[in-house]
């Protein structure tokens, strides 16, 4: 299909360096077709405004008072198929996601059963293409059933579609077959994706280690629980230089320890949850059950360190960390509720409003969520996909959004089934209007 | 957002009561004042009040405790209302029916009070927050919810102090022991600090002290001597079998060796010090059998209060 | 009661606290002495107190002093729930075959009355029970009747009537 986005402005996200370009994009026309973008508005830099002759659009769309970028890369979407069919389905978070302008996302493994066999994720990834939505890139189990003792076979599932090997959040307690499996995924060369959280130190611990879980009475989680385990880590990548992801940082320290290991030159990346961007312990309210995620949202001072993370470049990505959870689940007692947020419809506006309350310029906020993550995944290797990238000849994997619509969170507007998050009654503000993938817009806010 | 306490209504009335945290001092007062007046009625010949006549108590205990559960209980006759008792234990409440249902359930039957106690910290708030949702008018007591809270504890704590010392101003309070599991030192923290004791101090080894005291108004000791020396009141906390050996402390002889409340030790606070212990005690492991039985302890006197204090709370709140 | 002939206005400037307790007193220590009684005054928080108090000292009684809190047994607690500043119920002395004077300050309704009665009578069975009151202002809603009556006024059913001390212990009313 032949189509035309006038009046709007294309966003190209940028890294490190200075904004050549307008605070909210350039304002330009961009024409699909085939599937690619095939011209760009001659403002843009490195762009062409040539069209063949005589060509006319199917469609036309106009984006006026929009903003157009590459579709959102999210490195963690719980999708909970197969498994967890009564928390969510993945049609219900297939839709969540397009809904919230992400055209391709990671998921963990820890589904039931994990995806610790190749059959598994060739199931998962063949449901997923039947629904024609975001571009689905499976992590494998790092150890069978993620039990922590025996590695998979990562060659396999490697084949099968698996971009990289996690343990989700289920810690490995023997460092020597956490070492093994580095090992094993250095030899190939695979990438592996590890939440740091020293499970002893973790132990029984519900809420952040400070003052507030003190005066709530609930067990905390101590920082030392997370730098633990990095320390731990980042001995074990000096040794095997195998590549590691370190998932949802959630202290000043962590952020600290990963800003020493790069400067050192070692081959990590890391990411933040997009919620802890905003929400502290101090926001649990009256034991709100909403308020309950893992990692735990930390003090002031851990969010203050993850934000100056991102802006010095220490932190590569925020994902959304979506985490469906159903409403029995949250309609407990603080501690026996189980943790876990909405994210893929609420990932946009809590960039925008953490992008509006440091003065990051829109284009550096917007690669955190597009350029950063498809980076970390690799995607540029990959076949068929944007790769976060909104560029001449580039699939076209995007999406249209108005920065000034403001909408509530609440259990109406939520298109996941997942309609627990601290941001419950909120106003936020970031709508998107359409997303499409390869060339199709496949989803529009009517 | 809600930011309100939910245990004080739009008219500022106390509907639960659920934390000390958040409870205004002048509440706190006329909680103390009222029990005054309730604390004869155990002498009267007619050892009843119609108050509460009518009125459906529900006691909800998650967690075992017969001595609490009794006091609510004799508080709630007293005052004439019918009490109910429903001991939950944890293997019936893994039959499947969630907290919310059972209250539902309970709320069906036309209660109008729950004094709940459960092992979780902050159970009391989903119940309180789930009923106002509904529109239920039933009031929630937490008679002590995992290691957060037990308001009536500390209310009785602070009438017994105000008993004895008259005055909050100037007094020196020392709360010994597991601090870290102890609902009964936090509240018994905020009520203080509200009452406007100038100088609260916690004393204990630094595995049974949470971090952040400091930021709630309290001085931390690890030296008990140098921790009691000079004060008025010392509140003794029961050191639970589960934490005597293990992680926390090694032993229940080492413990008592440096913590426990000796005559000698006693000998460091003010010659008037009074000493309190929410009960039950271990003696031998907190508390020496000379100082429990001996003229500076009013832990009996505790117990009586205990019930005036409730009826007080009931009669308050279940207007 | 019967209908008021003088506007309420000028019935208060009539309504002399000080003289009305002299009369009060003189009922008081006629009655007594003409019955050869030697009963127990009990003053109702706080008017009632102050009142008995004063009574107490001038009639030079021996017994001891009582006093009594209407909160518990009042009829209005599942709409007005307890009152702020309860002051407790102290009768130092067997309520059982005694001989008691409740004092008040107003009657009016009757039903703080009904209420002190109920209090009373939790703690034992009195021989005899009468009631003393500084006004009574009428408006009865239930049977109840003082004895011993300062001084009879009408008002209208809004307005209050109450009974201050001030720190020489001078009585005066007002109208609310």
């Amino acid at each position: 299909m032949k189509i035309s986005i006038v009046n709007g402005r294309v966003l190209t996200p940028f890294e490190r360096s200075a904004p050549t370009d307008d605070q909210h994009g350039i304002r330009s026309d961009l024409h699909i077709a085939d599937g690619r973008v095939i011209a760009i508005g001659d403002q843009v830099p490195g762009s062409s405004s040539v069209l063949p002759d005589g060509w006319v659009p199917d469609r036309v769309i106009d984006a006026r008072g929009m903003i157009i970028t590459p579709g959102l890369v999210d490195l963690a979407a719980r999708l909970r198929e197969p498994g967890f069919e009564y928390r969510a389905t993945l049609e219900s978070e297939m839709q969540a996601a397009l809904v919230g302008g992400v055209t391709a996302l990671v998921c963990p493994p820890d589904t039931d059963p994990p995806l610790d066999e190749p059959g598994l994720v060739e199931m998962l990834k063949h449901r997923a293409r039947g629904l024609a939505g975001a571009h689905l890139y499976p992590l494998g189990a790092l150890t069978v059933a993620l039990q922590g003792t025996v590695i998979t076979e990562m060659a396999e599932l490697a084949e099968a579609g698996c971009v990289g090997f996690s343990q989700a959040n289920v810690a490995i307690a023997d460092s020597q077959v956490l070492l093994r499996a580095l090992q094993y995924a250095k030899t190939f060369g695979f990438q592996v994706w590890l939440q740091p959280q020293d499970p002893c130190l973790a132990r029984g611990g519900i809420v952040h280690a400070g003052p507030l879980a003190s005066r709530m009475g609930l067990p905390g989680i101590p920082v030392i629980a997370e730098t633990v385990a990095l320390q731990t880590m980042l001995e074990l990548v000096r040794v095997t230089q195998a590549r590691v992801h370190f998932c949802r940082l959630s202290s000043a320290a962590g952020v600290a320890l990963v800003r020493a290991a790069k400067l050192e030159g070692l081959p990590v990346t890391c990411d933040v949850s997009v919620h802890h961007l905003h929400v502290t312990d101090q926001d649990i309210g009256w034991f709100d059950a909403n308020h309950r995620v893992d990692p735990p949202f930390r003090s002031q001072r851990d969010r203050d360190a993850i934000r100056a993370g991102l802006g010095d470049g220490t932190v590569d990505a925020i994902c959304s960390d979506h985490t469906p959870v159903d409403d029995d689940a949250k309609a407990l007692p603080y501690g026996e509720a189980e943790p876990g947020t909405t994210g893929l419809e609420l990932l946009l506006p809590l960039v925008l409003k953490w992008a509006t309350e440091t003065r990051t310029p829109l284009a550096r906020a917007i690669a955190t969520i597009t350029t950063g993550p498809a980076a970390i995944v690799g995607m540029d290797r990959m076949a068929g996909t944007g790769a976060g990238r909104l560029e001449l000849g580039s699939v076209a994997d995007l999406m249209i959004f108005d920065p000034d619509a403001l909408w509530t969170v609440d259990r109406n507007s939520l298109v996941s089934q997942g309609r627990h998050s601290p941001f419950l009654g909120y106003e936020v503000a970031g709508r998107v209007m359409t997303t499409f993938v390869a060339g199709q817009p496949i989803f529009e806010r009517v | 957002m809600i930011r309100r306490h939910p245990q004080i209504d739009g008219q500022g009335r106390l509907r639960h009561l659920l934390s000390i945290d958040g409870l205004p001092k002048a509440m706190i007062e006329r909680v103390l004042d009222t029990a005054s007046a309730f604390l004869d009625v155990s002498d009267r010949t007619v050892k009843k009040l119609p108050l509460l006549r009518g009125r459906s108590v529900f006691n909800l205990f998650f967690e075992n405790s017969t001595r609490t559960r009794t006091t609510f209980e004799i508080a709630a006759q007293r005052l004439s209302a019918d009490v109910f008792n429903l001991n939950i234990s944890a293997s019936s409440a893994s039959k499947g029916e969630s907290l919310l249902d059972t209250i539902d359930n309970l709320a069906a039957m036309n209660a109008d009070l729950f004094v709940v106690r459960h092992a979780q910290s902050g159970a009391p708030f989903l119940i309180a927050q789930h009923l106002d949702h509904l529109g239920k008018d039933v009031h929630v007591i937490n008679a002590g919810d995992g290691r957060h809270e037990h308001p009536t504890q500390a209310l009785l704590d602070a009438y017994t102090i105000r008993h004895f010392k008259k005055n909050f101003t100037g007094l020196r309070i020392a709360l010994v022991g597991d601090i870290l599991h102890s609902r009964v030192a936090r509240s018994n923290i905020h009520a203080l600090t509200t009452l406007g004791v100038p100088d609260v101090r916690a004393v204990g080894p630094a595995t049974l002290l949470p971090g952040g005291l400091e930021s709630m108004g309290v001085r931390v000791f690890h030296d008990m001597r140098e921790g009691l020396r000079d004060v008025d009141v010392v509140i003794m906390l029961r050191l639970q079998n589960e934490r005597m050996r293990g992680a926390l402390l090694p032993s229940a002889q080492e413990y008592f060796k440096h913590y426990g409340l000796t005559p000698e030790k006693l000998a460091y606070a003010a010659p008037d010090a009074i000493v309190m212990h929410p009960g039950p005690m271990n003696r031998g492991v907190e508390i020496d059998s000379a100082v429990a039985d001996g003229p500076q302890a009013v832990i009996l006197s505790q117990v009586t209060f205990g019930i005036a204090v409730r009826m007080a709370v009931l009669g308050i709140i279940a207007a | 009661m019967s209908t008021p002939t003088r506007d309420p206005e000028d019935a208060l400037g009539a309504l002399n606290a000080d003289r009305a307790y002299v009369h009060l007193l003189d009922q008081l220590r006629r009655v007594l002495a003409d019955e050869c009684r030697s009963p127990v005054l009990v003053g109702v928080h706080s008017g009632g107190a102050w009142l008995a108090e004063r009574l107490h000292t001038d009639l030079g009684l021996n017994s001891p002093l009582g006093y009594l809190s209407s909160a518990f047994h009042r009829d209005d607690y599942g709409s007005r729930g307890l009152p702020t500043n309860i002051k407790p119920t102290v009768l130092p002395f067997d309520v059982e075959a005694a001989d008691l004077i409740v004092v008040d300050d107003v009657l009016f309704t009757g039903r703080t009355a009904r209420a002190t009665l109920n209090e009373l009578f939790d703690h034992g069975r009195p021989a005899r029970v009468e009631l003393a009151v500084l006004a009574d202002r009428g408006g009865r809603e239930l049977p109840i009747s003082a004895r011993f009556v300062g001084v009879s006024i009408s008002l209208r059913g809004a307005q209050q009537l109450v009974l201050s001390q001030d720190t020489q212990g001078h009585f005066s009313f007002r109208v609310e």
